[in-house]
């Protein structure tokens, strides 16, 4: 049964995997991925690691790659073709093979270590331990080594997560008022001209007080890179 | 310290703080103050060099060679030079002469160099040159003997090349130092030959070990001796380092009269009488010194009948009876050497002064083409002119006799080749009286030209101020000579300087009066007490006297020889010219040295400088070697930036194929 | 199943993860592969952690999950910054570094 379950899962996993690098439009490439996780969730499981599957489920494939949707929905990114008419054949082929090679050098190295205890199922497994010891992949055990032996690394990793926070707001953010590098400027008779007065601008589309040059659009108005508003100023 | 000792050393300071006193207040000193001050710094010093001499008399003549020693100067492994004076009596002898004629000249150039814009300095230079020269005959050893000799040549520069913004003066001071390094090199690397054998570079120690250490003639020894002889000559301007002399006249005349008669082309005779031990060993080096001096003699003397520029003339002439003192102490006649070493000085020095005292009225001019009658509106001058040129052509009883006289008998009475080189020395000296007094009677005599007539009225000729060579026009301000031209008869401070020499050319011949008088002969003896030659070469009375009486004659026989050509039958010059017309153009080319030397040297170093600078310099090092090293950089540089494409892609890539590699390798080596 | 049959499990979807990123273009589909290259390790240090029968592995492998998540933020943000900034989101067109 445990060996069925485990080609299923296998398989899936493999399937997912070439279903990232193969598939052209992103978007699907991250769907693939979605279902490469859900598979190796089912591996971990496989492997009596419930809580880290438990947390590929929730934090991988529900908190990242949600991420990942709406940042494929917000950039896009046409279907483009994997490889362009440049780089070529010859790119994708020297990449197989060295990926290849790569696949066999593994192998070799984990298979042929004489590793004896590879070819076990693992240590023995209990599934109800004596009181203080806690079984083997239960959260149980992940909390105390995580708060005995791993303090510091748990630390740490909050930390790493805080400045992840702190730089992806600094990265994504927007400038407000005009495109970075331009100019405002006023002058004072436009900010006290009454309302009503002024400019074909105004009358037009802007409010009063607009400052009498064209504003550039905001850049998620979308990527066209003529400004709408040029047609209604100067 | 013993009252020579102290003497000594004062000789030596006076004038280095009149240079001193005059270099720092050059922007203090007013009029006539920085002259005042050079001459005064000399009379100090002469005072003292005639203390030093009145004590070193005291002591016995065994204790005549005393060293003063001030401190170590370089000491150290097998070299043990001392800053250290050596007061003998060639010693005192040389510094006597060295400072009693520069205090005179002091004298002069304080009125003759009066509206100079330059005057400080030159005093500054002049009192340098002379502490160079007396550290120079004063030294104990070797290494001072190198010191004050390149101070010499440094000085000699600052004042050949004193007008230094015409452009002729600057060249002739180059030239000349050019030449006088030449003869530093050979100097050095004579010490060293010297010292290699001896181990010690101090003079008495040198001396003391000549005997022991080379034989005679030994390889060593001659090579040394004839290097020192580069220097001699090089400094004394004998053939074939004597180009330098002529085109130093383009310095002012009180300069020609110090550095380039009385004083420093004298260092090299003073140099091979002092080395006398070294060269009496090494008789080769002794006899080229003998006939490349009697070579000089002749060569000068036939140049000086062909020029025409006053002071060319005289340094001819210098050039000349420079060669029989060479000959003379090369020969082992040390004192004849010597005692017309000091005559000359005098009669020289009254000469170019004299000729100062013409230039000046001839407003700068020196051609003797442009000159005549000045002899009624400048007595004075044509006396010291007059008196000069009678010493200098050996009339008896001016010094000049008794001292080129005692030299060629001598140099006979060594006997072998030394005749013959006494026989060219006599007919030197008929052609010397003759162009000394073309000289005189082509200056004086005759008739006065427009420079005579204007003094007659009374005022001094006022020319454009022109370079005398070249006639280029020039101003009077600072490194040009001045706007005022001073002569004898308006300077008192010049006629006081030409006064005391005339005096003394005509009365320093009874010092040394064969058969009655030998002072300077017992004066000198301490230093050369075991010189073979000073013991050996006593001419007999017979030799002697028939040496004087043929001396007179030729001088005489000279001078009515000059009469009759350039006074009494004015076109004969024209008719012997054209008539020995191969003879005429190489005396008036200075036997073309100048040209054989541009072609022999100079060109040759131009071509190789032009070589190494366009194939050389160019090709090798900057193209192959700079440019091939920085090429070479570029190059694998670019080959290395090759791998930054940018494409992220290509590193991912990389890092793969690395990852590949190293796992193969670590899976191959289990 | 036997721990190696994991392990290679592990090696394959490493393999196809490094191929992805050499060969696509897009930079969103680049990280997808380097998230793939991370959970195939994830894979094998959980199989490594039950063979030796102790958690910490798994605290590794969670471990792991933390840091991907960071650096999917970041690059994320760095992708949506290239796009307001009208940059061609093509790795390929981005070299700027370039010598």
């Amino acid at each position: 049964m445990a060996e069925v379950l485990f080609f299923i899962a296998s398989i899936g996993a493999i399937a997912g995997a070439i279903g990232v690098i193969a598939l052209r439009n992103p978007f699907y490439s991250v769907l693939a991925l979605v279902g490469h996780l859900l598979s190796l969730a089912a591996l971990f499981l496989l492997l009596r690691a419930e809580f880290v599957a438990a947390a590929q489920v929730v934090v991988y494939a529900g908190a990242v790659m949600v991420l990942y949707v709406f940042v494929v929905a917000y950039v896009g990114g046409a279907d483009q073709p994997p490889l362009g008419a440049r780089a070529g054949r010859g790119l994708k082929v020297a990449s197989g093979l060295f990926a290849g090679a790569l696949f066999v050098e593994l192998c070799l190295a984990t298979l042929g270590s004489g590793l004896s205890a590879i070819d076990s199922e693992g240590a023995g497994y209990n599934p109800n331990p004596p009181p203080g010891v806690s079984s083997f992949g239960s959260p149980a055990q992940i909390g105390e080594l995580l708060l005995t032996k791993f303090l510091l690394v748990f630390e740490v990793a909050s930390f790493l997560l805080l400045i992840a926070a702190v730089g992806a707001v600094v990265l994504a953010r927007r400038r407000g008022g005009p495109g970075v590098g331009e100019e405002t400027r006023l002058s004072v008779a436009e900010l006290v001209r009454p309302t009503g007065t002024g400019t074909t601008a105004e009358g037009v589309g802007g409010p009063p007080g607009v400052p009498s040059h064209p504003r550039l659009p905001e850049a998620e108005a979308g990527p066209e890179p003529v400004p709408s508003t040029r047609g209604a100023g100067w | 310290m013993s009252t020579v000792k102290i003497c000594a050393w004062l000789t030596l300071l006076f004038p280095l703080a009149g240079t001193l006193v005059n270099a720092f207040g050059f922007r203090v000193w007013r009029g006539k103050a920085a002259g005042w001050i050079g001459t005064a710094a000399l009379a100090g010093s002469f005072v003292s060099a005639v203390l030093a001499f009145l004590a070193l008399q005291d002591l016995g003549a065994e204790q005549r060679q005393v060293r003063a020693i001030a401190w170590d100067y370089a000491v150290t492994v097998g070299v043990d030079a001392q800053l250290a004076l050596l007061v003998d009596p060639l010693a005192l002898f040389m510094a006597l002469v060295v400072s009693g004629v520069s205090m005179l000249i002091h004298l002069y150039s304080v009125g003759y160099m009066a509206s100079d814009q330059g005057y400080v300095r030159f005093f500054a230079y002049l009192n340098f040159f002379v502490f160079s020269m007396l550290l120079l005959v004063l030294a104990a050893n070797f290494l001072l003997l190198i010191v004050g000799w390149a101070f010499v040549g440094a000085a000699s520069y600052m004042l050949i090349s004193f007008w230094y913004r015409r452009t002729t003066a600057t060249g002739a001071g180059i030239k000349a130092f050019v030449i006088n390094v030449l003869g530093d090199v050979g100097l050095v690397f004579g010490t060293y030959f010297i010292f290699r054998g001896t181990g010690t570079l101090d003079f008495l120690g040198t001396f003391a070990q000549v005997e022991e250490v080379f034989a005679v003639n030994d390889g060593e020894l001659v090579a040394g001796c004839l290097l020192l002889l580069v220097g001699a000559f090089a400094k004394s301007a004998q053939i074939p380092l004597h180009t330098w002399l002529p085109d130093a006249m383009e310095g002012p005349t009180p300069v020609s009269a110090l550095i380039h008669a009385a004083t420093m082309v004298t260092a090299g005779v003073y140099l091979i009488a002092r080395m006398w031990p070294l060269f009496e060993r090494a008789p080769a080096a002794a006899d080229v010194g003998a006939i490349l001096g009697c070579l000089t003699l002749i060569v000068a003397a036939t140049t000086a009948l062909a020029q025409t520029d006053l002071k060319r003339v005289i340094a001819y002439s210098t050039m000349s009876q420079i060669g029989y003192m060479t000959m003379a102490v090369s020969s082992g006649a040390y004192v004849a050497g010597l005692f017309h070493l000091m005559t000359h000085a005098f009669f020289k020095a009254l000469l170019f002064m004299a000729a100062g005292s013409v230039i000046g009225a001839m407003a700068g001019m020196q051609s003797l083409d442009r000159m005549g009658g000045f002899r009624r509106v400048m007595p004075f001058t044509f006396g010291c002119f007059v008196v000069g040129g009678l010493a200098l052509s050996g009339v008896p009883p001016f010094s000049g006799f008794f001292s080129k006289d005692e030299i060629l008998t001598y140099v006979a009475d060594r006997g072998g080749f030394h005749v013959v080189l006494a026989i060219i020395g006599y007919l030197g000296s008929f052609i010397t009286a003759v162009y000394t007094f073309r000289m005189i009677f082509r200056a004086f005599l005759g008739t006065p030209v427009r420079e005579a007539d204007e003094l007659e009225r009374g005022h001094l000729a006022h020319g454009e101020h022109r370079n005398p060579l070249t006639g280029e026009e020039e101003d009077t301000g600072v490194g040009f000579p001045g706007a005022d031209h001073h002569i004898a008869e308006r300077e008192g401070t010049m006629r006081i300087a030409m006064g005391a020499l005339a005096v003394l050319a005509v009365l320093g011949g009874l010092l040394q009066v064969p058969g009655i008088t030998h002072a300077v002969e017992s004066f000198l003896e301490p230093t050369f007490a075991e010189s073979r030659y000073f013991e050996e070469l006593a001419p007999s009375d017979g030799l002697t006297y028939i040496g004087l009486a043929i001396g007179a004659v030729l001088g005489l026989a000279g001078i009515a020889l000059a009469r009759e050509v350039w006074l009494r039958r004015p076109g004969t010059a024209e008719r012997v010219r054209t008539r020995a017309r191969p003879a005429y153009v190489l005396f008036a080319n200075k036997w073309f040295f100048d040209e054989i030397i541009d072609g022999l040297v100079v060109r040759p170093a131009r071509l190789a400088g032009t070589f190494a600078q366009q194939v050389f310099e160019r090709l090798v090092v900057n193209g192959l070697l700079v440019g091939g090293t920085s090429g070479l950089v570029r190059a694998s540089s670019a080959a290395v930036r090759g791998a930054q494409t940018g494409l992220l892609r290509y590193y991912a890539g990389l890092l793969l194929v690395g990852m590949v590699a190293v796992s193969g390798y670590f899976l191959l080596m289990a | 199943m036997a721990i190696s049959w994991y392990l290679v499990v592990s090696a394959f979807v490493f393999c196809l993860g490094a191929a992805g990123v050499l060969t696509r273009r897009n930079p969103l589909v680049v990280l997808l592969c380097l998230e793939l290259m991370l959970n195939a390790a994830n894979l094998a240090l959980i199989a490594f952690s039950r063979m030796h029968g102790n958690g910490e592995g798994q605290i590794f492998a969670i471990v792991v999950m933390v840091v991907a998540a960071c650096e999917v933020t970041v690059g994320l943000g760095i992708i949506v910054a290239m796009y307001r900034r009208r940059l061609p989101i093509d790795v390929d067109e981005l070299r700027a570094l370039q010598g």
